[in-house]
Formats: C-alpha cells, structure tokens, sequence
C-alpha cells in the first residue's frame, strides 16, 4: 500500500500535504481501497472554518458513507471541482488528481502521524 | 466467532483475491475487481457469481407436488418436468418464511432452492408439515451453484456443455455435462439479465469456475449482485420480504396463486381484497447520493416511508432505491425526497423495475 514519505497522515485516513501556510488533504490509499468505487464527494463552500478532528464533509462509495476529518485548523480555500464529474479519480489518484481541499492553516498541526506511524497503523 | 462455512470455490475466491465477507454464516467473496466494473459486466457480457451458499434441497415422494403445492404460495401443479417457479413460502398469518425456486423434475420429485439464511429453519417448517410422505434431502454440501449471467451467459455455457443449452427455455431447466462436470442448469438468475444457475457436484466445481474464467467471465461478489438485483427489481428476504411483511405489500401477489388453498393464503386474499397499507416502490436519486437501507422518504415535510435496500447504480448513475411507501402517497412518477444524514435530498418516486423502464419495456 502507498504510503508517500512526504505527506502527514490522521488516524482516520486523511493526508496532509503542508506547504509553507497552505496545505492540501486527501484520504489514503488505503482509506480509498477500503471504501471501494466512490461515487459522490461532498465538501464544503471555500470560506468555512475546519477545525482538527473534526468532520468537514463526507465521501459515497458502492459500499457505505463515510465522514472526512479535518487533519488541520483552517479555512477551505479550494474545493477540488474535478471530483463533481469524477469521483472516481480518489480511487485511481488518491494523492494527486484525487486530493479533496485545501485549506488556509490558522495554526501549526498537531498530533499528525509520519508515513511510517501510519503505515504501522494499517498492518494487519 | 464461530468457524465460518466455505464453499467449495473457496479456494479460487483466495486465488483469484477476492475481498471475502462474512454473509450468513459463510465466508462468501463480496468483491473482486470493483462493484462498478463487475456490474458492468454482467450488463454488457458476462459475469458469474457463487451462489453455493444457497439452500438446495431434494424431495421425493409420491405426494411432492400436492405437498409442495400447499407450501407455496406459487402454482406448483402447473410445472412440467423441467420447469421452474419463483414462489414464497408464507406464515398463516401471510408473513413470508422464505422466497423460493421450485424446480419440477419429475412429477415424484422436486428441487427447490432456498435462500442461505433461511435454510435450516425453511428445512425445519418443511418437515413440519411433512406427514412422512416426502422425503426431504438437504444437498447444499454436496453441491456448488455457479450464477453465470449477461447477455453473452448463454453462447458461453453453450460452448462448455454438451448439450445445445441455448434451446432451454427461461425458467426451465437441463442435465448436461458442463466442461466435462454432470451438470444441472436451471435458466433463471437475480440480476435482470439472461444466463443460468449452474449446481455440479461439490468436488468438481473448480473444474467449472476455471472454466469459465477461461472463457472470459468475470468472477463477481455479492456487492455487485445486490446492484444489479435491485435495478432489475428483484426483492432480497430480510430486507423486501420477511415475517412482518405481506407479499402483497412487496407487490408480489402475482406469484400468490387464487385457485387452490395454500399456507397463508386467507391472509394474503384478505389484504388484496382491502389494499395494502404500504406499498413497495422504487426511488431514483437525482444525484448519485445512495439512498440507504433505514433512510426515511418524505413528500412536502410529511414522512411517508422508509428504504428497505439502496444502491449506486452504475446502469443510470445514480442512487436508487426500494421503500416501502404509505399506500396513499405511493404515486409512481412524483416527487419526494430521502433524508440521508439530516439533510432532504430530493428523489423521485418511479416503478422499481429500473433495468426494464431503462431499456424501454
């Protein structure tokens, strides 16, 4: 499963690309394999506040729905409009093409795990 | 947990890496390459499914029909040898205990498969009114049963069997050797589309699947045999069907027979005669939210009805739905919206054949 060295990980699936003030989110590999076909992404207006832990929309597989969590405080800045017309790029593209948000960040994140505390979260 | 049931294609689930679930009691695969694409499949050419976690039992007697006749909700007497039914089996009180097939095989012996949850207790309310002159055999672990479906099921098993298999007529059945396997085919299926269900013996039913497989079928899971029954229309026990539901409700009076007394039949005339009090219909998301099992249906604020099964159809790429509707709000072609997550989204209400009305008939 990849597992890329460079991104921040949550317990509940999410990455975290940081970059500099901004920092771009998606779900993992794993969480993308997990969930199977995924046919709607519902995120919110650019403009609303997200707060760490907590939900800031949902995503619709074949399989069942599953709520997001925010990995970081912020604000949306941009939603990815790709996933409107095709959803199924998380699947294919779950760290690139597929990412969900991005959001301003308010303060430095915390409590995020590294590639290899996340991949040991996904053994077995 | 206890130790889960396997089927005799377990292994080739393994091999070919199948992500396996727990379904009553069997450790059955729930998906292969994806839910979408196995669906795909099946509509454009063909897919197979294991379905040895069904019930199949044997009956022999001289008195099976008249015996089975007064079982089922359905008319047994009218089969020929080789023909089948789809039929109920129901509570007096005209809840139902099991959705059925009837096979005919001779006029002293049938076959009826049955639903996997359901067997040993459908097994118990057969020889419960059993007087002794029906031998009843429960086959199911004897045997393995391949659902081969798609509009190109049929030139596929023609070209394993030994026989011309495409002469079979739908819900009629043949004994033939598939792949070099004695074979029983019925051709029936749960999925809208043309094909048959294929019993072999347990121990040789590898020898088929790896067969088909050759052939270009592609494997599928029980995911993707919900998707495609519920656009074909298809009611699934425990969620269309139960011991609180009336089959007239289910919209299923069609396969309760008006001649002739059956178990559950005073019940079932009953609520024909005085309408149902729900009705069973389909919804068609207008996004591709899926429309979930629980959720509520409301028209104008006002709840009308609860989802009884719901799918992302990749047929019309959307979510849709079966609900069970207060009859007086249950208009095909209006309006309403299903409630997912506390929030409305709206919906139509249609005919619960989407495979049917999506191919114009």
């Amino acid at each position: 499963m990849n597992v890329p060295e460079e991104l921040k990980y949550t317990k509940t699936h999410e990455w975290i690309r940081i970059e500099g003030e901004t920092a771009t989110i998606g779900i993992t590999e794993y969480a993308q394999s997990e969930l199977g076909d995924i046919v709607y992404v519902d995120l919110p207006e650019p403009g609303r506040a997200v707060q760490a832990g907590q939900t800031f929309g949902s995503i619709e597989s074949v399989k069942t729905v599953s709520d997001l969590y925010a990995p970081a405080d912020g604000e949306i800045v941009e939603v990815n409009e790709a996933l409107q017309g095709q959803p199924e790029l998380v699947n294919t593209d779950p760290y690139g093409q597929g990412w969900l948000v991005k959001i301003s960040l308010a303060s430095e994140p915390a409590d995020l795990l590294d590639a290899a505390a996340y991949a040991e979260t996904i053994q077995g | 947990m206890p130790d889960l049931l396997k089927t005799p294609l377990h292994a080739e689930h393994l091999a070919l890496g199948a992500r396996m679930v727990e379904f009553a009691g069997w450790d059955m695969p729930v998906q292969y390459s994806g839910v979408i694409q196995e669906a795909k499949a099946v509509r454009e050419a063909a897919g197979m499914f294991d379905v040895s976690h069904m019930g199949r039992t044997r009956h022999r007697g001289d008195s099976v029909v008249p015996f089975w006749d007064f079982l089922a909700t359905n008319d047994i007497q009218k089969l020929t040898d080789g023909a089948s039914t789809y039929s109920l089996l129901c509570y007096p009180d005209g809840g139902c205990v099991d959705d059925i097939i009837v096979y005919r095989i001779r006029q002293d012996e049938l076959y009826v498969v049955i639903n996997a949850a359901n067997r040993e207790k459908d097994i118990e309310w057969m020889r419960q009114h059993n007087d002794g002159g029906v031998e009843i055999v429960d086959e199911t672990f004897e045997s393995a049963m391949i659902a081969v479906q798609g509009p190109k099921a049929v030139e596929i098993v023609e070209a394993l069997a030994d026989a011309p298999v495409s002469q079979v007529e739908r819900f009629h059945s043949a004994t033939c050797d598939v792949a070099g396997v004695p074979a029983f085919l019925g051709r029936t299926g749960y999925t809208g589309e043309d094909g048959f269900e294929i019993i072999v013996p347990a121990s040789q039913a590898a020898v088929v699947w790896k067969a088909l497989v050759d052939q270009g079928v592609t494997p599928c899971g029980l995911a993707s045999r919900d998707v495609l029954r519920v656009e074909a229309g298809l009611p699934l026990y425990g969620h269309e069907l139960s011991p609180t539901i009336n089959p007239i409700e289910a919209g299923l009076g069609w396969v309760c027979k008006k001649e002739r007394d059956y178990v559950g039949k005073e019940a079932i005339d009953a609520m024909r005669a005085s309408g149902p009090p729900r009705k069973l219909v389909g919804i068609q998301m207008l996004s591709r939210i899926v429309p979930r099992e629980g959720y509520k249906v409301f028209r104008e604020g006002e709840e009308i009805g609860v989802v009884s099964s719901g799918v992302f159809s990749p047929l019309l790429d959307c979510g849709i739905a079966f609900a069970f509707i207060r009859s007086e709000h249950a208009t095909l072609d209006s309006d309403c919206e299903v409630e997912v997550r506390d929030k409305k989204h709206p919906a139509r209400m249609v005919n619960k054949r989407f495979l049917q009305a999506a191919k114009g008939n």
